[in-house]
């Protein structure tokens, strides 16, 4: 409507658009390489925003010109328009062009700036360390869990019963002596073998039997080297039906190379104990030399490690089970030997004194 | 035990074995040898020489120069010595260029021998050198022939007349010989004489068993030196006490000749470890090493008769009878021992003479004077001379024999033995007859044998013939029927059918055994409930930096004061042992503590920073004392550390493990435990569902001064078979919740005496089935909060399980607690 009331005044209006046009798409073009010069010469991410909000801001440079588009002719418009789309576009572009560039080239200054020595020394959780009696028992307990053991446990104060009269081994035995006991009363000992376990499970439980009894014992030895008055045994007891000296041979062979390698060989050797008749004692290859003889084995090439045998007719009969039905083998093992043999340690009285340098070994 | 080959195969002549191979068979037959020495080991190029010819040495005062012929044929080699007894004539050893002797003249021994080469001495060739007893490895003690100091001289030794120059001086001195050392089982009383051993040689070889031939008394002596009177014309014997000497056997030798005993006998103790000292003496030990029977002599003249039988007695009279307690009695190493009724002696008419089976007295024994011995071979109650020997302090040769319980067979054997040894040697006149009290005579037993069961027990399948030859060889002697064994009384083991198949066993060979797994009904092996709970107790402890100690199960009764213990506290009811190594090592432990201080003060002392360590063991508390049953063994759990971390530290370890064990209950801690080693404002007894499990605390400064250590220790026992009862290993899955929840924060200002638990006490039961949790953000005393308050702040979080929390429902909540809280005098901050 105005247009007709001002008719006159148009032509001269046209001109004045027509040259209005003309300098915005100058104005355009100074604006878009004035934009390009400053996002190029900007070196970080606050500069680009800086370059994006004096362009393409509320009262940024471009915005400024839209609102001159008034003065447009209305034809013109959506031509002027689209150039100056095309301007904020093409600008956008080239800020997030170099948005991109700048955010990668912070990342590598970031990374660069984070790079470690990694060959500093780590950090680690302090951990304890199992006693190596207990390691080794665990392995021990392993083995024979593993063909079907149970792990029991008795008394470390014992009647002089369990420990010596139901093992054959009467009142003045002169086996009662070379054990060395240690008394509380004439009834009452500390016991000088885990085989004191044999006898409280045969009388409570009937055949088949296997269990293995860890436990501490005690003689009256002075402490040294290779002598402690409370060590560990592992006592092995195993009864059925048919069970022969060479199911023990068997049994021992297996244990032997399970705990000590797959090449270990055994050797058995007679031997006297009150409560088993054939008696035995086991020897092991030298793990340090194989059995070719050295220091360690003393050039003998075997290392003795155990005593077993059939169970005494005598002891079964005392602990209430029929030796005409029933046979079995026994076994005992000293703990503190395996540890010492197998972690190589020369001094048993280490394994007393709890020095953490030595614990936090195992 | 020591015996030296050539003495086992004197009694088998047909043994032909090395060292080892001897070592290795007899092991695996069942005579362990320990080891083995070889005589002649370092001695390399020792022969007999003779000193034709000495010079004096023309640059040296105390050298001389001898020519020295080295074989028949009439070689000579020079040799220079610095010797003082060499002369010329002298027949003595000489190692050539190029030998080796075992050691030095001062008798020092060089392992691997001195290599001897020619050479010069001050400018004199020497090609060789003469040798001492101590260089060819021995002493004087073992050859109380050779001089005090140097060249060791054959010339002097009437039997050594006959050696020819150039031949061995290792062999004529009897030192080509190995010593072996077994190891004796008890059971195998035989064993501990060289017969035995030989005849489990003879055995193991298959060789044939040659025992000495010695013939029944009365018939084993030349006519000429057998007197027509009877040994019962000298001596009367009266044995009052059965039981403990079974037998005695008394000989009597008249016209007693003391001289040294022949050089076969010298070698033969003196490879033994035994020093000759006379022909008596040493036929006695000869005898008790051979058959391993002890004897005693006498000397016939002190021994006095029976007082009542006056002139109708022989004069001279044995009484073998228990002593009277508190009876004094000199032995022949010139002690007084202090004696008892239990102990055994033997008394003459008059007055004791010896202890029976230990040693002889003073007033009885042998001296060089001697006209007439008396010779006592007896067997005495094995268990009776060791124990007598223990209260005595006591454990000479003798008793180390008798005391296994030898068989009373051999004691007149062994006498017979002896008597002809001192007929062989002319050591004197040994009287006809014996007087011999044995009563009960010891017959061989029968043992029913079962070839079948035997392979049964064994694993074998060994044929009855082959069971018969090893019988035979051990002279047990097997019935045609092959069902019944004789065995002879020195085999005192062998009593049934188990022992029988351990003898076939021993000598088909333990290595022949097939080597089998037990068939049979299977069984599930495994850990019981309380190791499986002892296996999360070291997990926990792991997992906290701790390490795994270990202490003894005895202590000091001092312990108690260390710890502070008041006197009378149940603590101090311990069991007490009554041999202990000492009294630091007298009293089973009451409580755990006294093993874990000890091991921190060692580590403390050693300069080990942060050390934490943990022990899992028994103590021992009796029901009653003295102790009539067992004690009562309950296993605890022992935590204790120095260096990084308090209190709270430790308090978090016991909750770790609690919750790891499956006691998920809370666990309170209750600051009125009252241990006197603890530091009183920083202990705790741990409460679980009601019951004391175990305390919790700061070592006490003074407990810490008694164990040298210079820094705080916490420590923390639990009571494991509480824990084991309580204990489980059911898990069971609770819903992730669905609704959200509320947190309300609460400031507090209050006494320094509130605790926090009165505080979360008052937030849970207020809270209600509402509060999730509460958390202790802040605690805080000084500068800002009047004197002796604190601050504290919590977090208390709120949720409900069903639906959405509502603000009111919360800060219905939220009131109550607050009002509890103003009511013990809590200052709320807004």
């Amino acid at each position: 409507m105005r247009l007709h009331t001002y008719a006159h005044k148009e032509k001269k209006l046209l001109v004045s658009i027509k040259r209005k046009v003309k300098m915005m798409k100058e104005k355009l073009k100074s604006i878009m390489s004035a934009a390009l010069s400053q996002i190029a010469e900007s070196t970080d991410v606050e500069k680009l925003n800086a370059v994006k909000v004096t362009i393409l801001g509320k009262k940024g440079e471009l915005t400024e010109l839209l609102k001159g588009m008034r003065d447009v002719a209305p034809e013109e418009r959506p031509k002027v328009g689209q150039l100056v789309n095309e301007t904020r576009a093409a600008i956008e572009a080239k800020l997030e062009e170099k948005l991109a560039e700048l955010a990668a080239k912070k990342r590598e200054e970031q990374i660069a700036r984070e790079t470690i020595d990694v060959t500093l020394p780590a950090r680690r959780l302090v951990r304890g360390h199992r006693h190596p009696n207990i390691v080794a028992l665990d392995e021990v307990e392993r083995i024979f869990v593993g063909m079907g053991y149970e792990v029991v446990e008795g008394p470390e104060i014992e009647y002089d019963y369990y420990n010596f009269e139901a093992l054959n081994i009467p009142a003045n035995h002169p086996a009662k002596d070379e054990q060395d006991t240690f008394y509380v009363n004439d009834k009452i000992v500390l016991r000088t073998q885990t085989s004191s376990v044999q006898v409280r499970v045969m009388e409570k439980r009937k055949p088949p039997i296997r269990i293995v009894a860890p436990g501490r014992v005690f003689r009256s030895d002075e402490v040294d080297a290779t002598h402690s008055p409370s060590f560990h045994q592992i006592e092995g007891l195993v009864i059925d039906k048919n069970i022969t000296f060479a199911d023990l041979k068997g049994t021992l062979a297996e244990f032997a190379k399970k705990i000590f390698g797959e090449e270990t060989k055994v050797k058995f050797r007679p031997h006297h104990f009150p409560f088993t008749e054939p008696s035995a004692e086991m020897d092991v290859t030298c793990f340090k030399c194989g059995g070719k003889g050295c220091r360690f084995c003393k050039g003998s090439g075997w290392i003795e490690i155990l005593g077993c045998g059939v169970v005494h007719p005598r002891v079964l009969e005392m602990s209430g089970i029929d030796p005409e039905e029933y046979s079995g083998f026994a076994f005992g093992v000293g703990l503190e030997r395996i540890a010492l043999l197998k972690y190589e340690i020369d001094d048993m009285r280490l394994l007393y004194e709890n020095d953490v340098r030595f614990l936090r070994q195992f | 035990m020591n015996t030296p080959l050539s003495w086992i195969k004197a009694y088998v002549p047909d043994l032909d074995v090395t060292p080892q191979e001897y070592t290795d068979a007899m092991t695996m037959s069942g005579t362990k040898v320990e080891g083995y020495e070889c005589l002649d080991a370092d001695l390399d190029k020792i022969i007999i020489g003779r000193i034709e010819k000495i010079e004096r040495h023309p640059d040296a005062d105390k050298l001389v120069v001898c020519q020295v012929q080295i074989n028949e044929a009439g070689e000579t080699i020079q040799i220079v010595t610095g010797a003082p007894n060499v002369f010329e004539g002298a027949v003595i050893p000489v190692v050539l260029d190029g030998g080796k002797v075992a050691g030095g003249h001062d008798g020092s021994k060089t392992p691997g021998g001195i290599k001897i080469k020619k050479g010069k001495l001050r400018g004199v060739e020497s090609n060789g050198m003469m040798c001492s007893i101590e260089e060819l490895g021995s002493s004087r003690e073992m050859y109380p022939e050779a001089p005090e100091e140097g060249i060791y001289i054959f010339n002097e030794v009437p039997e050594y007349a006959d050696l020819r120059l150039g031949s061995d001086a290792v062999a004529a001195l009897g030192l080509r010989d190995a010593v072996f050392e077994y190891e004796i089982t008890s059971n195998r009383v035989d064993c501990f004489g060289v017969l035995g051993i030989a005849r489990e040689a003879a055995a193991t070889f298959r060789k044939e068993f040659v025992p000495p031939r010695v013939a029944e008394p009365g018939h084993i002596y030349e006519a000429k030196k057998r007197s027509n009177d009877q040994t019962s014309d000298y001596i009367q014997v009266e044995v009052r006490d059965k039981e403990l000497c079974p037998r005695y056997v008394a000989r009597v030798v008249k016209n007693i000749r003391l001289a040294p005993s022949p050089m076969w006998m010298q070698r033969r103790l003196a490879a033994c470890g035994i020093r000759p000292i006379n022909n008596l003496v040493d036929i006695t030990n000869y005898v008790m090493e051979e058959y391993s029977q002890p004897m005693h002599a006498y000397d016939l003249s002190t021994i006095a008769g029976d007082p009542a039988e006056g002139e109708n007695g022989c004069g001279h009279k044995i009484v073998v009878e228990r002593a009277k307690d508190g009876e004094v009695f000199q032995t022949l190493d010139g002690q007084e021992r202090k004696l008892d009724a239990s102990m055994l002696l033997i008394r003459d008419g008059e007055k004791a003479v010896g202890i029976a089976g230990i040693m002889g007295g003073e007033n009885s024994k042998i001296t060089d004077e001697v006209e007439t011995m008396l010779l006592e071979a007896a067997c005495f109650d094995g268990t009776n001379i060791r124990l007598s020997g223990k209260k005595l302090g006591m454990r000479t040769d003798a008793a180390a024999k008798f005391e296994k319980g030898l068989d009373p067979n051999t004691a007149m054997e062994a006498m017979n033995r002896a008597c002809q040894l001192i007929e062989e040697l002319d050591a004197g006149d040994v009287v006809e007859g014996c007087v011999d009290c044995y009563p009960e005579v010891r017959r061989p037993i029968q043992v029913a044998f079962n070839l079948e069961a035997c392979n049964r027990l064994l694993g074998t399948d060994i044929s009855i013939e082959q069971t018969r030859e090893y019988f035979n060889r051990l002279e047990l002697e097997l019935n045609e029927e092959g069902n019944l064994v004789t065995v002879p009384t020195w085999r005192q083991d062998v009593l049934r059918n188990a022992d029988l198949a351990e003898e076939i066993a021993r000598f088909y060979g333990y290595d022949n055994i097939p080597t089998t797994l037990p068939t049979g009904e299977a069984t599930t092996g495994g850990l019981s409930f309380k190791l499986q709970i002892e296996g999360i107790a070291r997990n926990v402890a792991e997992q906290y930096g701790f390490c795994e100690g270990m202490n003894y199960s005895f202590e000091s009764p001092k312990v108690f004061d260390k710890l502070c213990i008041p006197e009378g506290d149940a603590a101090r009811q311990a069991v007490t042992i009554l041999n202990p190594l000492g009294e630091d090592y007298s009293i089973m432990r009451t409580m755990p503590l006294n093993g874990i201080l000890n091991s921190l003060s060692t580590n403390y002392n050693r300069r080990n920073k942060n050390v934490r360590l943990f022990e899992l063991a028994n103590v021992y508390l009796p029901k009653a004392l003295p102790l009539t049953e067992l004690p009562e063994e309950r296993v605890q759990f022992t935590l204790g550390f120095y260096g990084d971390g308090d209190f709270f530290d430790m308090k978090g370890v016991v909750e770790e493990f609690l919750e790891q064990a499956g006691l998920k209950n809370r666990l309170i801690c209750d600051a009125a435990s009252g241990k006197p080693f603890l530091h009183p404002g920083r202990q705790a007894n741990l409460v679980y569902e009601g019951a004391v499990i175990g305390y919790l605390g700061e070592v006490h400064p003074q407990v810490l001064d008694h164990y040298s250590i210079g820094e705080k220790v916490y420590v923390a026992v639990i009571d494991m078979p509480q824990i084991v009862e309580k204990a489980s290993f059911a898990i069971k899955y609770e819903g992730i919740a669905k609704y959200p929840a509320m947190s309300r924060d609460i400031s507090m200002v209050m006494k320094k005496e509130i605790t926090a638990g009165q505080i979360e006490e008052i937030l849970r039961k207020k809270g209600g089935r509402l509060l999730e949790s509460c958390h202790l953000f802040d605690v805080y005393e000084g500068a800002q909060i009047k004197d002796g308050y604190k601050s504290m702040a919590y977090s208390v979080t709120f949720r409900n399980k069903e639906k959405t929390l509502e603000d009111k429902e919360v800060n219905a909540v939220m009131e109550k607690i607050l009002k509890a809280l103003e009511e013990i005098g809590v200052e709320l901050r807004k």
